[in-house]
């Protein structure tokens, strides 16, 4: 087994230092999703703007240097970004950990996600990858159906 | 090292998958026997000559096959009642597991408005949510014991929690995440003054204590096969006789009936009541044989053992800077699984680097999320040894440690 292929250095380095951590105002949807064969947990928060662009993405996570670098990165993809994009990129993601270390990762999409490659080759570490992913897209699209009930 | 089993050489080679190589051709050093033991090679040979020979349903083939199945089924649970002290083996129960032998009893035991079940803050999930269930569908009340500190049950309000409305006390004998083992006969004999039964959950006890049920003075214990060198998917159910005499069948079926008419069927005497359906004949079997082998060994020396290689695990991991053990630190007083937090280091983690050098653990809440909370955290690494555990095992269990936490660059 590679260690350091599941470990890679992005990994450790958003793990120590995970981006966007933390709980934040405003808001228009929040998700609590847990992974319950190890209770790892995510509460996450999604503001979109008006115009429908991603405005900030919060989390307060608790769980592995996997699961917590995924949240890191995913903030990293997906604020700043329609969120139509970001969903893409939720589906690009998604596949990669499908993938069973199969599929090649698209760096263009997923700049430091293209990391948990080596992850997708750890079938129980998948789960925790894509814990804030799925919260995200939970999230983003109550948020979203939100703003259609108001506008 | 005192108490450890002599003869552990000739032990570990009745195991065949201890020979198995892992990560890199690695020697496999299998600390993970709380969630699941290993198998010897006789109930490996057990469960094929079955299968292989005479292999036929149960209770009703009139056949050589059907007869010697039979045979084969029922003294298995022979086996059991004799390894349980059981007054008599149809007291004996199979069911899939333990936590269907726990739902059993949560399912049919009559429990109506303002009575009371207890149990305690250390239970696996298995002994919580059954009781959840069984309470709020009879609007009973479900309290609990709480956990000191060191890890072991809070009686300090015990006189409180018992009270004549307790119909049922249900408790761990041997904690699967704290390794604590309850004080279960001072309980059941308090439970039996305020006229409430005792469920125990022998889950962890089974495979490394003598069970004894009516020394301990239980009206009910559970245990499962597969953590006793057995197979999955049998697990056993014993109750008294006049209690299970009393409840009304859990699952209806074929096996379980005296007559059927279409509108109204009768029962089956206990043990066939409780017991719908074709059951797990291969696997009965192989815990008959499983129950042969460490009752061989001997459960006394058995015991002795878990007792000196978890002491010497506690040492072990005391010399590890950052490490905190959840649950007693005193070996005689627990059980083989030993839970435990590196500082710094998620359990998930822990558990890649340790299997990255072959050592296999268990990460996360270990279906005992109460207790974890009650420790303030989420989650944990558990350790847990067996009758074929070697202080060598042990020794790469801490190096493993070290390594993974310099692989973290933390203590």
């Amino acid at each position: 087994m590679d260690l350091d292929s599941l470990y890679q250095e992005i990994i450790l380095d958003h793990y120590r230092n995970p981006h966007h951590a933390g709980l934040r105002d405003p808001f228009e949807a929040e998700v609590h999703h847990v992974n319950p064969t190890c209770g790892d947990e995510v509460t996450l928060r999604v503001h979109l703007a008006e115009d429908g662009t991603v405005r900030d993405v919060s989390y307060d996570a608790e769980g592995c240097s996997i699961s917590q670098a995924s949240a890191s990165v995913m903030t990293d993809l997906v604020i700043g970004k329609q969120l139509s994009e970001a969903l893409d990129t939720h589906g690009v993601f998604l596949e990669l950990m499908q993938g069973k270390g199969q599929v090649e990762p698209d760096e263009e999409v997923l700049e430091d996600g293209i990391a948990f490659a080596g992850v997708a080759k750890f079938p129980a570490r998948v789960k925790c990858a894509l814990l804030s992913w799925m919260a995200f897209k939970d999230a983003a699209l109550q948020a979203s159906s939100k703003e259609e009930t108001h506008a | 090292m005192d108490g450890l089993l002599t003869d552990l050489d000739v032990i570990r080679k009745d195991f065949p998958i201890l020979e198995r190589r892992v990560a890199n051709d690695l020697p496999l050093v299998y600390l993970d026997s709380a969630n699941t033991s290993q198998k010897p090679q006789v109930v490996i040979d057990a469960m094929v000559d079955q299968l292989e020979n005479h292999n036929a349903n149960i209770a009703r083939a009139m056949h050589t096959l059907g007869a010697e199945s039979t045979y084969a089924f029922e003294a298995a649970r022979d086996k059991v009642a004799a390894f349980l002290n059981a007054p008599s083996r149809d007291e004996v129960i199979f069911t899939k597991n333990a936590s269907e032998a726990l739902n059993l009893v949560a399912r049919t035991f009559p429990l109506g408005p303002g009575d009371r079940v207890v149990i305690t803050e250390m239970e696996h999930h298995s002994n919580i949510v059954p009781w959840q269930l069984a309470t709020e569908r009879a609007g009973a009340e479900l309290r609990w014991f709480g956990l000191t500190d060191e890890g072991e049950l809070d009686l300090s309000n015990i006189d409180e929690l018992l009270t004549p409305g307790t119909k049922v006390v249900a408790l761990t004998w041997v904690s699967n995440m704290l390794g604590t083992i309850n004080p279960v006969a001072e309980i059941a004999r308090r439970a039996h003054e305020v006229g409430a039964v005792v469920v125990l959950d022998a889950s962890q006890a089974a495979p490394q204590l003598p069970v004894d049920v009516q020394a301990v003075e239980a009206d009910f214990v559970a245990f499962t096969g597969h953590k006793v060198t057995g197979p999955t998917g049998i697990g056993v159910l014993w109750g008294r006789t006049e209690l299970l005499d009393s409840l009304p069948p859990f699952l209806g079926g074929g096996e379980m009936i005296a007559t059927v008419s279409m509108e109204k069927s009768t029962w089956a005497p206990i043990p066939h009541k409780f017991e719908a359906g074709t059951p797990p004949i291969v696997e009965a079997i192989g815990l008959g044989a499983a129950i042969d082998y460490i009752s061989h060994v001997g459960l006394d020396r058995i015991h002795a053992h878990e007792q000196a290689i978890t002491g010497y695990l506690l040492d072990g991991l005391a010399s590890v800077s950052g490490v905190r053990v959840l649950g007693p630190l005193d070996p005689t007083r627990r059980g083989g699984a030993v839970a435990f937090e590196l500082a710094g280091v998620h359990p998930h983690d822990v558990a890649q680097l340790l299997d990255s050098r072959g050592i296999a653990v268990r990460a996360g809440h270990h279906c005992a999320k109460p207790a974890h909370k009650r420790f303030g955290v989420q989650s944990s690494t558990r350790a847990s040894s067996y009758l074929y555990t070697t202080p060598a095992e042990i020794d790469a269990l801490v190096e493993g440690l070290e390594f993974t936490k310099n692989y973290f660059k933390v203590g």
